[in-house]
């Protein structure tokens, strides 16, 4: 067991844990954050999707000791009211059914834009291929980066 | 409580629906979900055991209190559906209230409290619309009475909106929550006297409603199975069995022990065989303090295994028996003319075979349960579609009594029929009294791989014979995959009449001469329903079938499938068959299969997607139509051939006709989830068995749709229908892939007859 100073959406958070948990892990059972889900725990599915300084990762696929001092962003600290443009734009397309894979699919979409401010949709589809939807909201989530994109 | 299959519902259920204000003793039992005010208990009837009476009990409540925040507690499992936001709908609109002040709260499992609450085979809306619209006028009705003896005006003259009462005339209004004191001393009506609104005053039914979890959802506070955290709770991760029925022959757990946070290993007694529907497979639990040990514990464990009679199971080879025995006279299901006699006399007969894979739910939240067992008293949190089922299932496990289990549904992360079997609910039960304190169940993707409860694989052989005028003059359709109530009784060795209920022996096209078969097929591994159930493999062969018969007559297929409904009618399909015809629960007079309105649904969709027009070389359209779950459905699939030789699918057609549409929003996102769901059965889903493994662990080998391969637009047109609403969850699925089949092969000139194909 070791100890691990992360720095969550703009706050740091004492885990102790052993290094190779991966970071999805710590922050569900060691930080009780729920927003990042696990759908696979293999890098396949995107459920599980932060940002680590602004790049989408998988959390179930990044160990604890190897975040550092790097940003992390959950979907909780995505913006403080749940006012981000893509949240918005996802409740006005009314993109969720079940919304498991959703907030996986926001933190990528939010990668997405914060290097490329204006998709294309080839650019969108290649971007969001690692983010599953068993439900089928895909025309609806490339419809609210877009309208995101806008507002950004 | 008896397993139910999705189709098998009985029908009294929506028959009566009665209103009361609740006892005091009802009202003290949910309580904690409403404080205070006016409180509206809605009950619909329940079937009891057969014969018996029936029961009442109330299934829903409505609280209205003096800040004019009105509580609906949504009795149906939440999945993706929207029926959590659909079903309170329909009371607000009829009460008139303000949807922006209702608030939603989901109800724990409970028979006594709610009612059946199944949330499976895409009968919510079906069952509940009526019930629901009454509820709401009920308390309308009350509310226009207090205010109109208020202000000692008639009642005609006033009407409720946006959560007031208002009077025509003197323009006089009051809101529902200062009405509350005066409706609490009110008697309930007499349901003669309780007006339902006319269709054309709804505000909210009938139109786009986002839905009621969009925000929580989008910031990461929806609660779903696993995020329910208790004190002291541990988690534990499951080695099961690798085969169906195998069992623990001895288990070496230093290594897991060994593992910082793992705590205790605990054996789970397996069912064995039959497997059933609601039991656990036998395994080794791992207890942790955290999720990682878990999997890491359970990573390490060694165990040895008695394999059990499913050892050697290979599903290919079973696969070539299933289609290898329809080369046979099977049992005959449905039998209309004589078939033999058409096909000896026809000019042409047509033979194909059709093959399905097994399919697996893939969620893409793994099952995930918790339980909290201490004074012979179980608390369990689930994202479970059948609380009462899962309900039972713990109190049977524990050896407790039913009431001594508190039921708490989560939302669910999919459920697709998955979410019924109470088998992880059940593990989660077991594993806390145990231990004598909360545990959660964490399944991991691989477990949820291995172990489902799978759309069983199928065979089929269809022909058609054709005479001398090009007229389909004999259909023969041979069917046979291992059913679903093999699972718990292995002497079914022949799908039931419910699954042949599913788009087989409803073959709804005029030909002389019917006869439909089935062959025995065992089942060696536990056989579920995944959305749409038994239509995915009967719609995909009739569907592909009739596209070969217009080719073989030189008739377009709309028009083939057009003239074969024949005149505008009823269908009954009784006299015909050897069994029952289930009809999704239904009387064939209350819902019967109306020719004219599947007819209405092709044409609207041929017209819609400009069938017949010219595409250019490298686009096609492929059509196919189904019937389920009492809605009418057809589909026409535009399939685009890129420059690098690939086919994408570039729009995606449905018409539907699935009566008064409720949140028209919701039955969109239904058809476009459904077709996404469906392109991944069609063109890359399979699970197979080898030594009665399952082959597939993870997404890397259980290929589900990703965006760059998804439709990419969708023209979901809705039939304006005043009918009896039915389901929209699992219809879209069906005719998706034939329809694409279909235009694949104008594309490349090459037929499809096994899914999935790799486009
Ligand atoms: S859980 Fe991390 S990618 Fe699936
Ligand atoms: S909304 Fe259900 S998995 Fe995406």
């Amino acid at each position: 067991m070791e100890k691990f100073t992360l720095k969550i959406n703009g706050e740091s958070k004492e885990v102790t844990a052993e290094d190779d948990m991966p970071l999805l892990w710590a922050l569900r059972d060691m930080l009780g954050m729920k927003g990042t889900k696990f759908g696979c725990g293999q890098a396949l599915c995107g459920a599980c999707t932060v940002l680590v300084d602004g790049e989408a990762m998988r959390s179930c696929s990044l160990p604890v000791s190897a975040v550092g001092d790097q940003e992390v962003v959950t979907i909780e600290g995505l913006s403080e009211n749940g006012d981000h443009a893509l949240q918005k734009a996802w409740v006005e397309h009314i993109v969720p059914q079940c919304g498991y894979c959703q907030t996986g699919q926001i933190m990528n979409a939010a990668a997405l834009l914060n290097r490329n401010p204006n998709p294309s949709d080839e650019e969108i589809e290649s971007s969001m291929a690692g983010n599953l939807c068993r439900c089928g909201t895909y025309n609806r989530i490339k419809d609210a980066i877009k309208t995101a994109s806008q507002n950004i | 409580m008896r397993p139910t299959f999705p189709f098998f519902k009985p029908k009294e259920e929506t028959d009566k629906s009665k209103i009361f204000k609740p006892s005091r003793r009802d009202f003290l039992k949910v309580s904690s979900l409403a404080t205070g005010g006016f409180f509206l208990g809605i009950t619909f009837q329940c079937s009891g055991p057969k014969g018996s009476d029936l029961i009442f009990a109330p299934n829903a409540y409505l609280n209205i209190d003096a800040d004019n925040l009105i509580t609906i507690v949504a009795h149906r499992s939440e999945m993706g559906t929207g029926i959590r936001t659909s079903l309170p709908m329909i009371i607000a609109d009829e009460l008139g209230a303000d949807w922006s002040k209702v608030k939603i709260i989901q109800a724990e499992g409970d028979e006594d409290k709610y009612g059946d609450q199944n949330t499976d085979g895409s009968y919510s809306v079906r069952m509940f619309y009526e019930p629901m619209r009454r509820a709401g006028a009920t308390a309308r009705h009350m509310l226009l009475l207090a205010a109109s003896q208020k202000w000692k005006v008639a009642m005609d003259d006033c009407y409720t909106e946006n959560g007031m009462v208002h009077h025509t005339e003197s323009e006089k209004s009051i809101s529902f929550g200062d009405l509350v004191s005066e409706v609490q001393k009110m008697e309930i009506p007499r349901s003669e006297d309780v007006i339902l609104k006319p269709f054309s005053d709804y505000k909210l039914i009938g139109k786009d409603i986002p839905i009621y979890d969009a925000k929580d959802i989008a910031t990461g506070k929806a609660i779903f199975g696993a995020d329910v955290d208790l004190d002291k709770m541990k988690i534990a991760v499951i080695k099961r069995c690798p085969v169906v029925g195998g069992k623990a022959i001895s288990v070496n757990d230093t290594a897991a022990l060994a593992i910082s946070g793992v705590e205790k290993t605990v054996k789970i007694e397996g069912a064995g065989l039959p497997a059933g529907l609601d039991k656990p497979l036998e395994g080794i639990a791992v207890i942790a303090t955290n999720t990682w040990a878990a999997i890491k514990g359970r990573d390490a464990l060694e165990v040895d295994w008695d394999l059990g009679e499913n050892k050697e199971y290979d599903s290919a080879a079973q696969l070539q028996e299933m289609l290898k025995s329809t080369e046979e006279k099977g049992k005959v299901r449905r039998a209309r003319g004589d078939f033999e006699e058409a096909m000896n006399s026809a000019s042409k007969t047509i033979e194909r075979t059709y093959e399905l894979p097994y399919y697996a739910h893939a969620t893409i939240e793994p099952p995930a349960a918790i339980a909290n067992y201490s004074n012979g008293k179980c608390e369990v949190w689930a994202p479970s579609q059948h609380p009462q089922w899962a309900r039972g299932a713990v109190a049977t496990a524990l050896g407790i009594e039913v009431e001594d289990v508190t039921m708490n549904v989560t939302l669910l992360g999919g459920g697709f029929g998955r979410k019924s079997k109470p088998d992880f609910i059940v593990e989660a039960a077991i594993l806390s009294k145990e231990m004598n304190g909360p545990v959660r169940v964490q399944w991991t993707r691989e477990d949820d791989l291995h172990h489902d409860f799978y759309h069983a694989l199928s065979a089929q052989r269809i022909r058609a014979s054709l005479d001398g005028s090009r007229k389909l003059v004999g259909w023969n359709h041979h069917t046979v995959f291992p059913a679903i109530g093999a699972t718990s009784n292995p002497a079914e060795i022949h799908p039931s009449d419910g699954e042949l209920g599913l788009g087989c022996v409803d073959f709804p096209y005029d030909v002389p001469n019917i006869r439909i078969e089935t062959h025995e097929s065992k089942a060696h591994t536990r056989i579920g329903w995944l959305r749409s159930v038994s239509n995915i493999h009967h719609s995909f062969a009739i569907n592909c079938m009739m596209d070969e018969v217009a080719e073989a007559r030189s008739i377009d297929p709309i028009n083939n499938a057009l003239e074969m409904l024949g005149e505008d009618r009823n269908l009954s399909f009784k006299e015909e068959l050897d069994g029952d015809f289930s009809n999704y629960g239904e009387s064939i007079e209350e819902y019967p299969w109306e020719t004219g309105r599947m007819k209405a649904v092709i044409q609207r969709v041929a017209k819609e997607a400009g069938w017949g027009q010219r595409l250019g070389g490298n686009k096609a359209m492929g059509f196919a139509c189904q019937k389920s779950f009492l809605t009418y459905v057809a589909c026409i699939v535009i399939a685009e051939k890129g420059d690098d030789g690939k086919i994408k699918v570039s729009d995606v057609h449905y018409a539907v006709d699935c009566g008064i549409g409720v949140n028209t929003d919701r039955i969109r996102s239904q058809f476009e989830g459904g077709a996404q769901f469906a392109h991944g059965l069609a063109t890359s889903s399979a699970i197979t068995f080898k030594n009665g493994k399952v082959e597939q662990n993870n997404f890397d080998t259980y290929l589900i749709t990703r965006m760059p391969q998804a439709p990419k637009k969708y023209h979901i047109h809705i039939v304006e229908s005043m009918e009896k609403p039915t389901g929209v969850g699992e219809p879209p699925v069906p005719p998706y892939a034939p329809a694409l089949a279909n235009a694949v092969y104008k594309l490349t000139g090459k037929r499809q007859y096994k899914l999935p194909f790799s486009i």
